[in-house]
């Protein structure tokens, strides 16, 4: 038989029976749009939970002054040495590490601030515009810190919502001048309302430059160093380069600590690998029972043919030839299948990600490849076992449908 | 041209051997006109079957033109067919969807003949069947008595030099049965062998040469002259 010639007989039996053509279809696209869908919700869930955790700081390391023996006693005691001040020269230093993206150097005090008749006792955050990324802050009102050099300082600041409430009520604080100790700052920005996020309760804060804190203060040191690594895997390394560059800036000595977040870090892991876990579990299942109604749309399609392929074998068609006609056709629906369920599924997901804007449901790569490679593997050895089981059946009994 | 010798064809039925076909011998020459006849189990179609290479002897030797034939396999007996056999079935058989054109060029295209040969071939031997204006009808477009020429025009398209009908006015009322009939005896006429499986006596008489079967065997053997 000639090939054009197969392969035209073949996809007329495609083209001529459009139910059965594309019940075929359908079976196969909503067994792949399944597994798209589902492991797309899967994943939008872990991207979701994975979002939240990284809010609470998981790449965060926490840089303070003074080493904490952990054994030997208090060294620093006996010898007479006091911890030596980190300063903002050591926080710029640090950034060049390059598991560090982002610094923030922290001050914290408490001042007298006022407006107009009011006035409160308020703690005072000193810090730079790096804080709102690294700690995950958003904003209300107006801006953030400028994005100036650490070592300037500016007359400016940020408060937290309680604050603005005490002092401003229901009237715009933006432009006004806030009164801390001696010096008045103006008010660029009001930070969303949050409560205690990290080790700040963030509404009852006042934020201004840290340079000013230092003046507001009257100290070179800084009380401790936020440091945020590039990735969760890199942050034993970049613990390693922060105690190296810093001892190298203090004479040798080391005299830091840099702490992380062991407690939420771990119940992350945990936490990733159930959700991992399940994901792949949603797959695995969904996939089956892809593979399974496929099998039995292909099992029925086959065997109505039974006497078609009798008949084909009394008209001298040989085994190789009739195989090739069902593997033509089943390749065919099973590629055309798969892609549309492709489609379907991401069609579908795209309308879960308008639906929730908050979720990022997106189906992972592997899910789609494996969907595929189980649609045309089942489309596949259903569509062709029968045929071939037929094939080489008697022509009488295939001809009376048996 | 067909010569069956002390052929046997058993069948297990649960646990018990039935013999469809009894020792049979027969011969069968050129441009004969044969029907068979019998009671239903006689092993009409069993007989039918094994010369249409549809079957195998379980035992016995089948020449087809002077070549064993019984033991082939698979793919050769195919060839056989191809070459050697046409078959028209009561129940006609076609691929509903398949324009009746695309029917009778069916064994051209699995003998790989090329496209213009093979429209030619199948448009000449429609309208050898009376069907020059039906040929991109498909089956369910035509009644019964077209689907049969169309399946005979299936069976002669490959110029077999035998046609094997089994029951082929079975499906059919008597008068489109009776031009199918003429049809098939003009084939004769022209030099193709006949036999015709059939339960209908007039059918059966018309035949040159009658073989009547009884529980696998064949119990008579006549000849008639032509009329």
């Amino acid at each position: 038989m000639r090939a054009d010639d197969t392969s035209r007989l073949a996809f007329q039996s495609i083209r001529r029976y459009p139910l059965r053509t594309s019940m075929l279809l359908l079976a196969i696209a909503i067994g792949v749009a399944a597994v798209v869908l589902l492991t797309a919700v899967g994943e939008g869930a872990r991207r979701y939970v994975t979002g939240e955790f990284a809010a609470l700081g998981t790449h965060l390391l926490v840089v303070l002054p003074g080493k904490a023996e952990t054994a030997g006693g208090a060294a620093g005691m006996l010898v007479g040495a006091t911890a030596r001040d980190l300063t903002l020269d050591d926080a710029a230093a640090i950034l060049r590490s390059s598991r560090v993206t982002k610094v923030a150097p922290v001050i914290v005090g408490t001042g007298n601030a006022s407006w107009r008749q009011r006035q409160r006792e308020i703690t005072v955050l000193g810090t730079t515009y790096e804080m709102l990324d690294v700690q995950h802050w958003s904003m209300q009102l107006g801006r953030f810190l400028p994005q100036i050099d650490m070592n300037v300082s500016s007359p400016v600041c940020v408060m937290g919502n309680d604050v603005r409430r005490e002092f401003f009520g229901n009237a715009n604080p933006i432009g006004q001048w806030l009164r801390i100790g001696d010096t008045r700052c103006r008010v660029i920005g009001v930070l969303a309302q949050a409560g205690v996020t990290g080790p700040f309760d963030t509404d009852e804060l006042v934020i201004v430059p840290v340079a000013s804190a230092q003046v507001l203060f009257n100290t070179a040191g800084v009380f401790r160093i936020l440091a945020e690594a590039v990735s969760r895997e890199s942050m034993p390394a970049a613990q390693r380069d922060i105690i190296e560059i810093v001892k190298a800036r203090h004479q040798g000595e080391e005299d830091i600590t840099v702490v992380t977040q062991d407690a939420v870090l771990s119940t992350f892991d945990t936490i990733f690998g159930m959700i991992t876990t399940a994901l792949g579990g949603i797959a695995a299942v969904s996939l089956i029972v892809a593979g399974i109604l496929i099998m039995n749309v292909m099992l029925v399609a086959v065997s109505q043919r039974t006497q078609e392929i009798g008949l084909l074998k009394a008209l001298g068609a040989k085994r190789r030839q009739i195989l090739l006609l069902f593997v033509i056709e089943a390749v065919f629906l099973s590629v055309l299948g798969a892609m549309l369920g492709l489609a379907l599924g991401n069609a579908g997901t795209f309308v879960l990600r308008v639906v929730f804007p908050a979720i990022d449901f997106t189906a992972p790569g592997w899910a789609m490849a494996a969907a595929v490679l189980i649609a045309m593997a089942s489309g596949l050895l259903f569509g062709i076992l029968p045929a071939s089981r037929a094939a080489r059946l008697d022509p009488v009994q295939a001809l009376a449908g048996r | 041209m067909m010569r069956l010798e002390q052929v046997c064809r058993d069948f297990l039925v649960g646990d018990q051997v039935v013999h469809a076909l009894d020792r049979v011998d027969l011969e069968i020459r050129a441009g004969e006109y044969i029907s068979v006849m019998g009671p239903s189990g006689s092993g009409k179609s069993t007989l039918l079957n094994l010369l249409g290479l549809l079957d195998r002897p379980t035992s016995g030797t089948y020449w087809l033109n002077d070549e064993d034939v019984s033991s082939l396999p698979d793919n050769a007996l195919a060839e056989q067919r191809q070459r050697n056999i046409g078959f028209i079935f009561q129940s006609f058989h076609l691929i509903p969807r398949l324009s009746a054109l695309e029917n009778v060029e069916l064994p051209l295209v699995l003998a790989g003949a090329a496209v213009k040969e093979r429209r030619e071939r199948a448009r000449e031997v429609l309208d050898a069947v009376g069907l020059s204006a039906r040929l991109d009808h498909r089956p369910d477009q035509l009644s019964g008595g077209e689907r049969q020429r169309v399946a005979i025009g299936r069976a002669i398209v490959m110029r077999p030099g035998v046609l094997l009908a089994d029951e082929p006015t079975g499906n059919l009322d008597s008068k489109s049965g009776n031009e199918v009939i003429e049809i098939i005896e003009q084939l004769n006429r022209d030099g193709i062998s006949l036999l015709v499986v059939t339960h209908d006596p007039d059918i059966g008489d018309r035949a040159r040469r009658h073989l009547v079967m009884h529980d696998g065997r064949i119990v008579g053997d006549e000849r008639t002259d032509p009329q």
